[in-house]
Parts: C-alpha cells; structure tokens; sequence
C-alpha cells in the first residue's frame, strides 16, 4: 500500500482502501468474538471464570487485526488471513462445544 | 523500531489519523466527561452545598430505605450508593410507580438534598451513554473506545522517536508545534492512555462482546449472573405486600462479614414485597478490584440468603480491570494522577483534530469538507466544555424549587453546548475560537462566586481554585488568539513537506 499519497486515487486505489476498511472494521469484530467464543468453550476453568478470561484476552488480541489489515501486502490477502484466523477459531469453538 | 518499513509506518500514521478523526468528537466528548467523572463524588459535593450533615454508610442507607418506603410506591427497586469519605449523601436510583428517578438523599434524613441536581453523575452517564437512549449511547461509546484503541496502537508503531519527543516543543511553529504538542500529551502519558482505554472496553463487554457468554451459556445468561455474582439472591416479586425489616442490623450484618470493610452499594429488589431481597455489597474504595464481596438478606426477616467474597482468579482479574477503569480505589494523590491522565488524553485528542486541520491547511487550501471539520472542531472542542460549565453555573443560579431542577439542569448544559456548536459552524473560526473560549474562561471564572454564604467547605474551595485556574489558563490562550505573534505562519506553507 505504496500510495498514501494523495496523487494515487484511482479506482484501484480505492477499492484497495475500501476492501481493507471492511476487512479491518468487520474482521476485527468477528475476530474478536470468536477469540471470546471459542476461549470461553476451551479454556480449563469453571465456566464464568473462562467467560471472564476470554473475554479480556479477545479485546487484547483485537487490535492487532485491523494492523494486519492495513498493512498486508495485498488486500485480498489482508482478507484471506482474516477470513482464514476466523474459520480457525469457529472450528475450535464448534468443536469445544457448549460446557455443560 | 527500524525493523518496520518507513511505508508501513506512514500506512499506520494514516490509520491513526483517520481512526482518530472518524469518531474524535465523540471521543473529546467521552474524554472530557470521564476526566470529571474522577471527581464525581466530589463533584456531587461542589454542587449540593446546602447539605453538610455527615452519617455512617450504614446509618446513611438506613435513613434513605426509611424515606423511600414512605415515598414510592410500587416500586420495583431501589439502588443505593453509601457516602464515604468523599460524599456525604446517598445517592438513589430508584423506580417509583412506574417511573425511574435519581436521588442524592441526606445521610440523616433520607430526604432528597435541597439542591436538587445529577452533580457528579451528569458527567458519569455522558461519559458512556452520550445522552443517548439504552443500548445506543453505550455502544457508541465501545465503538468510539475501539477506535482510540486502535488509533493508539497505530500512533505507536506510527511513532519514530518516542523518547526523543519527550523533550521536544517547538513553540510558534504552526503544524510542528502541534504536533509536537500532541506527540508529548500522548507520549508522557501513553500507558495510562493505554490502560483507560482498555479497561473502559471491558466495561462494557457485557453489552459489546457478549460472545464468550453466549458460547458457554447460551441464552442463559441469568446463570451467567449468577455465577458471576452468586452472593445475590435472585427471586420473583409475589404480590403479597410485607413491609420492609429495618436495614440498619442487615447493614452491621454484612459490614462484620466484610471484616469490617463499609457497605459500599445496597440493592432493595421488590421492597414491601414478601420476596423482597436486600444486597449489600462491600465498599468499592478497599481494593482495586470491583464488586469484592456481596451478600444478601431476606427484606422481610433479614435471614442472609446467599454471601461471596470473590476470590476466583479469573473473575477477580476482570473485576480488577473493571475496577482499574472506575478508579473508585484511587487514594487522594492516584486519584490526581488519573485526572491528570485523563486531561492529557482529552486535549491529545483535541490537539490531534486540529492537526488534522493545520496539517492540511499547510500544504495547499482546504477542501470544502476540512473547511467544515475546521468549524465543527472549534464547535465541539470549545462547545462541550462551554456545556459543562453551563451545567455548573445552572446548578447555582437556577432556584432551588425549580420544577423538575435537575432536567432543567442538564438541559441549560445541552442547550448550551448546542448553540455554541452552531456558532462555531456558522463563524470563522478566528472570532468563533476566541469567542467560545472566552466565553468558557468567563464561565469558569464566574462560577465560583455564587455558593451560599458560610458553606466554605474544603472540597467547594478546591473545585472553585480548581475552576479559576482553568479561567486564567483559557484566558491566556485566548489573548495568544487574538495577539498572534509577528510572523504569520502561513508563510512556511511552501516549505512543508510530506
């Protein structure tokens, strides 16, 4: 993402931006929520205590997404990386399944 | 830092420019709000100076449970805060027939202090509700927090010399002194920034994050509650009305199994109901953590019911970033330093939006839209606190019988903010900076005239020195406003760079 500058304002340029926006806004938050989900399904303590845990480490973890969103070398890669991070955790959560 | 490419680092300075810009007023306004919010009790007390009486926490709550149950009527709850050390009244959110009012009562009467006014609590709730209703104040105020939180991050990994720019200011150089100026406000303060952002995230993870919750329990979360806090007795309301127990051996109750500690908040859940259950929580002041220990009595024999005394590691690690965010712990010096903290942060922000204006204005004219966020900027950044200080000289002026005082109140406050927003937009900005800041001095320095005679309490002293030290500090920046030094700075615009 070479041209910050304001000369680079094509259309490729701006889809460049927008697609990072989306990713770094939408992903940061799915990212988040799914670190929240799948730690509270994993982590070894009583339920309220993984609950309470998950939920601080997932806003921990959250603002290194839209970092890596901006800074990837290419926006659909910035998305893939996102995308992939987030199927990773749903896996964990779906396979943790709801504590008893 | 050299590790990361000079490309990335302007990436993560754009970033940082526009995370910071995208919700940066609503960030000044939570700012602002929160810095005062330190001072709530305090607050509370600088505005209700007719009433000084003094009461134990729990002879305090005892009176007020006396004055509700003769002055509500179905009520489905009262919530109480005990006065400590900092404020002497109980302060009372309670449902009376239907409706949901706030109260600071007097610790010996009970009845609502002669002042009637939200003091300190105006400032808390702006803090994380913006005057909005339920739930989109709140999640305004995690959106805006996850933007400064990222806007941070990004401003440090953005940021080539952190050390260095401790000892650098240069006065009168246009866009290099602001940044400088913004730059120091961030740096020196940067892990109290850090820290207040972060834990005022997790405040509301509740309403904002409620993943974890939802994956571990479902659609249950009473039984997250409860396992959260199982030192509060849950039960339906009967029907069946049975009068309140007097509170007062419930309170000495729960102040012996909290070791001594005060009670803190009591909880009245269906009062006059044969289910009613009275919680009283152990005083927040104790300890960094919140919510330390609860314990609950049956409202109509005074039987505990349930206790805790959180020890859990992870529960407990929350309530203490919980706490850290509240500061309710802060002894006089910390609680200083978080004022201090948080006044860095309000004006980081405010200096950061005018970068974002003098920055641009620098290089070539400004766009149609900068030229707007310029007048937006001087409305907000000068307007809010021009609100609060109405809110303030409201509080005296207004008589004291005054129909609905406290609406009132907060009306003049927002009102005045309003206006002064117009005026911002609707002036240039060299008349409207001046203007709304002169104006926000002369509040300030008129303020402190006005407390009734003989009240000469140390806390009224010190929020009056506290209010004329702002005056003279706005008024010396707007007399640099006005007097602007021989070289104007726009000639350097052709030696700006990139």
């Amino acid at each position: 993402m070479a041209g910050v500058q304001s000369r680079h304002r094509g259309w490729g340029y701006r889809g460049n931006v927008a697609l990072r926006v989306v990713t770094g806004i939408v992903g940061t938050y799915v990212v988040a929520a799914l670190v929240a989900a799948a730690l509270a399904r994993t982590l070894p303590m009583a339920r309220v205590e993984a609950v309470a845990a998950a939920t601080l480490l997932a806003f921990l973890v959250a603002p290194a997404v839209p970092v890596w969103a901006f800074l990837a070398r290419g926006p659909w890669r910035a998305l893939a990386g996102v995308v992939a991070v987030s199927l990773l955790l749903a896996g964990i959560a779906w396979l943790g399944g709801r504590p008893a | 830092m050299s590790a990361i490419r000079d490309g990335a680092r302007q990436v993560m300075a754009w970033l940082h420019g526009w995370t910071g810009l995208l919700l940066g007023w609503v960030l000044f306004v939570m700012c602002l709000a929160g810095t005062l919010s330190v001072f709530k009790p305090e607050i509370g007390c600088w505005m209700r100076p007719e009433t000084v009486a003094t009461a134990d926490p729990a002879d305090a709550i005892a009176a007020a449970g006396r004055w509700l149950a003769q002055n509500t009527r179905e009520s489905t709850g009262w919530y109480l805060t005990a006065p400590d050390g900092r404020m002497n009244t109980v302060e009372a959110a309670y449902s009376d027939g239907g409706t949901f009012l706030y109260r600071a009562l007097d610790p010996v009467t009970g009845a609502p202090a002669a002042r009637e006014t939200f003091g300190g609590e105006f400032f808390y709730r702006l803090h994380f509700e913006l005057e909005l209703p339920f739930p989109w104040g709140r999640l305004l105020a995690s959106l805006a927090a996850a933007f400064m939180l990222v806007a941070l991050v990004t401003g440090i990994i953005a940021h080539r010399r952190i050390f260095k720019d401790f000892f650098t200011f240069r006065t009168g150089k246009g866009q290099r002194s602001w940044l400088d100026g913004h730059n120091a406000l961030g740096v020196l303060a940067m892990p109290f920034h850090l820290m207040i952002t972060f834990t005022g995230l997790v405040t509301l993870a509740s309403l904002s994050m409620p993943w974890g919750i939802a994956a571990a329990y479902g659609d249950d979360v009473l039984a997250m509650y409860h396992d959260l806090t199982p030192g509060i007795a849950e039960r339906a309301a009967t029907g069946t009305k049975v009068p309140l127990a007097p509170l007062a051996p419930m309170l000495r109750e729960a102040q012996r199994r909290f070791g001594g500690a005060p009670v803190g908040r009591v909880y009245v859940i269906n009062p006059g109901d044969s289910a009613a259950v009275v919680t009283a929580f152990r005083a927040d002041s104790g300890q960094i953590g919140f919510t330390p220990a609860e314990i609950s009595f049956d409202g109509t024999t005074g039987k505990v019911l349930a206790g805790w005394a959180e020890n859990r590691p992870g529960v407990q690690t929350y309530n203490v970033v919980y706490g850290l965010h509240m500061g309710r712990f802060a002894p006089s010096l910390t609680r200083w330093l978080y004022f201090l903290g948080g006044a860095m942060l309000t004006l980081a922000i405010a200096t950061g939006l005018v970068l974002w204006v003098v920055k641009r204005r620098e290089r070539a004219p400004l766009s149609l839209g900068n030229r707007i966020l310029e007048r937006v900027n001087v409305g907000v950044l000068a307007g809010v606190p021009l609100g609060c200080v109405a809110f303030l000289l409201a509080n005296r002026l207004l008589p004291l019988g005054t129909l609905d005082r406290l609406a009132v109140e907060v009306s003049i406050a927002l009102w005045t903010a309003a206006a002064a927003l117009a005026t911002g937009v609707a002036l240039p900005p060299k008349l409207a900076w001046p203007l709304l800041l002169g104006l926000v001095a002369s509040g300030c320095a008129l303020a402190p005239w006005f407390a009734p005679l003989g009240q000469g309490d140390k806390v009224i002293l010190v929020g009056n020195l506290l209010l004329l030290g702002i005056a003279a500090g706005l008024a010396a920046l707007v007399w640099r406003q006005t007097h602007p030094k021989a070289a104007p700075v726009r000639r350097r615009a052709a030696r700006a760079t990139a």
